[in-house]
Order: C-alpha cells, then sequence, then structure tokens
C-alpha cells in the first residue's frame, strides 16, 4: 500500500516537473519559430488576422530586400573583425597579466590590481563619452580599429585568468625555472597551455558580449557599411516600420552566426560563459 | 624595509613589469582616465568638438530640476523591480526543474541559454513583432487590444518581460550550478527525519544555494540598472510612451549623443553609477539577513 501511493506521488512529481519544462521550452522557443515563420511571409499575410500558422509559401524575397537595404557582407565582416581582434586582445595581454599577477613578485603589484578590480567594478558607459572622443581625435571614428578601441584591454579577463593562474601550483612553475626557462618561457610553454578550458571560456564571453554590444558601435561608426550586425540591424527599424517579415529575414540574418556558433559548442558555450561567472 | 634585490629576484620584478604593462597603459587610458574626464565634464559645458568650460554644480542643477530625468529615474528603479525578483524566481524554479532527475537536461539547458548568444538588437525586433498591437500574435493569442510598446503603462512591462526571457535561462544555469554543489548526503539525513519535500527545500535547499542566488541578485540588478540595448531597439523617437519607458542610460545616450550635450550626459552617468553603487551597498547590508556562509 505504502508504496503505492509512494510511486503515485513520484508519478505526479514527475508529470508536474516536465510539464513546466517544456510549458518554458515552448515561451523559450516560439519567439524563434514565429520569427522564421514570419519571415516567409508576404506582409498582406504577415497581417492576416487571424493569422496563419505556417506561411503559403516558402520564399526567399524578405532576405532579399534585407540584404537589398542592409549591406550585410560587411556587417559581417565588421563584426568578425571586430570580435577577433578583441579575442586575441583579451587573451594575450589578459593571460600575460593575469600569470604575472598570480605567480611573479614585483612592487607595486596590488596597486596595479587595485586599477583592474576599479574598472571592473565601474558600468562601460562611464567612458564612453572620453572614448569616443579619443577616438575623434585621432579621426579614427568609422574604422574596425574604433569597434575594437574600448576592448583592446579586458579587465575581466585578467581577474578571471589570474584566478586559473592561482589555482596551478607552485610546483609547476618551479619544474620549469629549474629546468632553464625563463620567466616568459615558464609562461608560454609550460603554464598557458595550461589554461586552455579558461581561455576557452574567456573567447566564448568576450566574443559574445562583443556580438551583442550595441551603443558603441553606434557611436563611433555611424556609417552604415562600418557598422556591427547588432548596430546595423538597429537600423533597420527605421526603414521598415510595419514590413515586419522583412524585419524578421534581417534579424534572422543577424543572429545566425553566433546560434550556429552555439549550437555547434554548445557545451563549451553554456560551461564557458557561465563558468566566467558573468560581469 | 630597503633590501637589496637578488638577480633573480630583479628579473622577476621586471618580467612581471613588462607582463603587465600592456593591460595597465590600456586600463590608464581606456578606463582610468576617461573615468576622470567623465566626472570633470560633470562639471562644465560642452561647447562642441571636445571643448569644455567648467560652470560648477549647473549640470547637477538641471538634472535634479527636470521631470524627465527624474522619470528615467523612477523607470530604472521600477525596470529593476519587474525583472530583479521575478527573473530570479523564475530562474530559480528552472534550475530546480532541471536538477531533478529528467531526460535530455542538456537539451533543455540548450533551449534555455539560447537567448543569450542572441544580439539584443536582434531579440527585441523579434519582440516588438510578438507585441505589435495590430497584428501581434500576442495579443491574437490574449484576444485583447493592448498597444504593449506604445501604452505608457504597459511599454516598460514589456521591456521588462523580453529582459527576464532574455536571461531566465543563463541565471538558471548559474543556480543550476549552485544546486549541484548541495551534498546529497544532507538530503537523505534530512528524508529519514521526515521531512516533506517543501520544508526540505526551506531548510536545506534555500539556504545553502543562497550565496549563488545573491550573486545572481546582485549581477541582475546592477544589469538592470544598465538597461539600453532593449529599450533603445523597442522605442522609437516617434513613440508616445518614450518618456514613460527611458530608462537612465537610454537617457544618458540620447542627451550626450544625440542632443551632444556630453556635459549633461556625462552628470547622469555619474548619477547612475552613484544609484548602482547605493543599492550594491543595500543589497549587501540586506544579505546579511538571509544569506549562508557556513556549511
Amino acid at each position: 500500500m505504502k508504496t503505492d501511493s509512494l510511486r503515485r506521488s513520484y508519478m505526479i512529481t514527475k508529470c508536474v516537473t516536465y510539464f513546466f519544462l517544456i510549458l518554458g521550452a515552448i515561451i523559450m522557443v516560439f519567439p524563434f519559430v514565429w520569427m522564421i515563420l514570419t519571415s516567409s511571409k508576404t506582409v498582406p499575410e504577415s497581417m492576416q488576422i487571424p493569422p496563419t500558422i505556417f506561411p503559403k509559401q516558402i520564399m526567399a524575397d524578405n532576405f532579399k530586400d534585407a540584404i537589398a537595404s542592409l549591406p550585410f557582407a560587411n556587417l559581417y565582416w565588421n563584426t568578425i573583425l571586430m570580435v577577433l581582434f578583441r579575442v586575441l586582445c583579451a587573451v594575450l595581454f589578459s593571460s600575460m597579466a593575469g600569470y604575472a599577477f598570480a605567480k611573479l613578485k614585483f612592487r607595486g603589484k596590488n596597486i596595479l590590481f587595485g586599477i583592474v578590480l576599479v574598472q571592473m567594478s565601474l558600468p562601460s558607459q562611464i567612458f564612453i563619452i572620453p572614448q569616443y572622443q579619443m577616438v575623434a581625435k585621432m579621426g579614427m571614428a568609422n574604422t574596425i580599429f574604433a569597434l575594437v578601441f574600448p576592448g583592446l584591454v579586458s579587465a575581466f579577463g585578467v581577474f578571471f585568468l589570474r584566478q586559473t593562474y592561482m589555482s596551478i601550483p607552485e610546483e609547476v612553475g618551479e619544474a620549469a625555472y629549474l629546468d632553464g626557462c625563463n620567466q616568459w618561457q615558464t609562461f608560454y610553454k609550460v603554464m598557458f597551455p595550461l589554461t586552455t578550458t579558461s581561455v576557452a571560456a574567456l573567447t566564448i564571453f568576450t566574443a559574445v558580449f562583443a556580438y551583442g554590444d550595441l551603443m558603441w558601435p553606434l557611436v563611433v561608426n555611424s556609417d552604415l557599411k562600418m557598422m556591427t550586425l547588432s548596430s546595423g540591424l538597429s537600423t533597420l527599424k527605421g526603414q521598415f516600420t510595419t514590413n515586419f517579415p522583412v524585419l524578421m529575414a534581417g534579424s534572422i540574418l543577424a543572429m545566425l552566426p553566433m546560434v550556429v556558433l552555439y549550437l555547434i559548442f554548445q557545451r563549451q558555450f553554456v560551461e564557458g560563459i557561465a563558468g566566467t561567472g558573468g560581469k | 624595509m630597503k633590501q637589496k634585490l637578488t638577480p633573480a629576484e630583479r628579473r622577476e620584478e621586471n618580467w612581471g613589469w613588462i607582463m603587465v604593462a600592456p593591460t595597465i597603459i590600456g586600463l590608464v587610458v581606456l578606463n582610468l582616465w576617461p573615468f576622470v574626464q567623465t566626472l570633470y565634464a560633470s562639471f562644465c559645458e560642452h561647447l562642441g568638438f571636445g571643448h569644455y568650460k567648467f560652470i560648477g554644480v549647473q549640470n547637477y542643477i538641471d538634472m535634479f530640476g527636470n521631470a524627465e530625468f527624474w522619470k528615467a529615474t523612477w523607470n530604472t528603479v521600477y525596470f529593476c523591480i519587474l525583472t530583479v525578483p521575478v527573473g530570479v524566481a523564475l530562474a530559480l524554479m528552472i534550475a530546480l526543474l532541471l536538477n531533478a532527475k529528467v531526460k535530455f537536461k542538456g537539451g533543455f539547458r540548450t533551449i534555455f541559454f539560447l537567448p543569450l548568444v542572441c544580439a539584443p538588437a536582434a531579440v527585441a525586433m523579434v519582440w516588438r513583432w510578438i507585441f505589435n498591437g495590430e497584428y501581434g500574435i500576442l495579443n491574437q493569442i490574449l484576444g485583447m487590444k493592448i498597444q504593449w510598446i506604445t501604452n505608457p503603462r504597459t511599454a516598460i512591462l514589456a521591456v521588462a518581460i523580453v529582459s527576464v526571457w532574455s536571461s531566465v535561462g543563463y541565471d538558471a544555469v548559474l543556480l543550476l550550478a549552485g544546486l549541484q554543489n548541495i551534498s546529497k548526503t544532507l538530503y537523505e539525513a534530512n528524508s529519514i527525519d521526515g521531512a516533506g519535500k517543501i520544508r526540505q527545500f526551506f531548510t536545506i535547499t534555500l539556504p545553502m544555494v543562497s550565496p549563488t542566488l545573491f550573486s545572481v541578485m546582485i549581477m541582475r540588478l546592477m544589469a538592470s540598472m544598465k538597461i539600453y540595448d532593449l529599450i533603445y531597439m523597442m522605442a522609437d523617437d516617434t513613440n508616445p510612451a518614450l518618456v514613460d519607458m527611458q530608462s537612465l542610460m537610454y537617457l544618458f545616450y540620447r542627451s550626450s549623443f544625440v542632443a551632444g550635450d556630453r556635459g549633461y550626459g556625462s552628470a547622469i552617468v555619474i548619477w547612475t553609477v552613484g544609484l548602482i553603487l547605493l543599492v550594491t551597498l543595500i543589497q549587501f547590508w540586506g544579505q546579511k539577513k538571509w544569506v549562508t556562509y557556513d556549511i
């Protein structure tokens, strides 16, 4: 009797769990599905009441219109370069500094690390006006360099990789040092290769953040040909106020690269971004 | 404390300086100096082309006397009230569901996490369509005619829904990691005592996960205080509800880069940072009452 009621309550718990998980999953996926379905409808069909669920035809016209009104080739290229350079800078400089802060003794270390902490705790908007003025003064507005500029160094990356290097036992470095490596060789031949998981996490985190950033690209690159996917897409809402099929097609084109990467590297993305603890 | 360094120690010190140099130079040029400049600019009038004239606290006087500014401050606080408690509670629920023995756990995790990798600009565009007053699918499902984005009373709510939808999976993954760290033996000992599931949640799960819960809340709060991109995408200059949905950071953007009043914009951003600091301090003070750190 007892086992029977236990089993029943177990089954009920299970059903309730799945019910809410599936409901949640539907809510999460629905906007994407609706975006894809709408992107193949004509404007009159998208405005039909009651709405059609599946488009009457599968067509690429809306994508053609989106590409005709936004220079997507440029946007992809700019976004790829921006993300690439930001990731390279973040990984290279943060690894170096993270290693030094974790493993080396030098005067001024605490004060210098204090600068890292101060930057981390301030929102990036507080730097934007002066950063923009620097870029403008250098005559570098509307360039790839301008897009990369605030991401040349990453305080968060330094903080994060310092923790990784601190978790590597001292003996590893000492052994390399006794083998005749100098500090630089110890760093890049022995220590750096041990941090690949963290470097991957930092790479993903930096890339996702840079990809989605909107305010900086809008401020610094006003030329449509020099925009990123995010800032370029945002100009589309002024062009097509009621043509939602084209807006959906544009949104798909803008989010596609990162979503594809995400679906390929799901585990690395989830664990990488969650592992960095966010910013 | 003046000690002669051995040659090896000296070399180590030099390497240390060389290796932190790019980062430190970068941070000073890109962040520390701009921070000082923003602080100074908040006491200046922008004359154009990056030239400033010192005018004392005039920007702050203007700001505190401006109804639009106070509205934006309230909107930001209101947005936090709408997103943080609900968002974190939903994230905890999802984490608890995922922590049970379920099939396709990885699949669910992937789905809930998906909005995070989508650019907010694209996400907001999709939701504009869902919220559309005439033809939006949400009104069709509800059988209503709510002007979600242009009605002053629902505009912020609409942005808050998108924000929670975007971030809930990420928060859930962080909380799930916290839940998985709770030792199973705690539950076993407890269930021998005959405690029910609900009591178990309040006596074991909640206290044990409270440090993670706290850090997720702080993070979500900071992000919500800085909300900008979703509002930029969902509001247009012609939106009648613009003043009712604009956040401090959106007002900062409009003042500094659309109106070009960079002194005033700097004052807004300084105020926002002060507000973030204040709210964070209150949270840290309040955590003593509910966060358990001892195991």
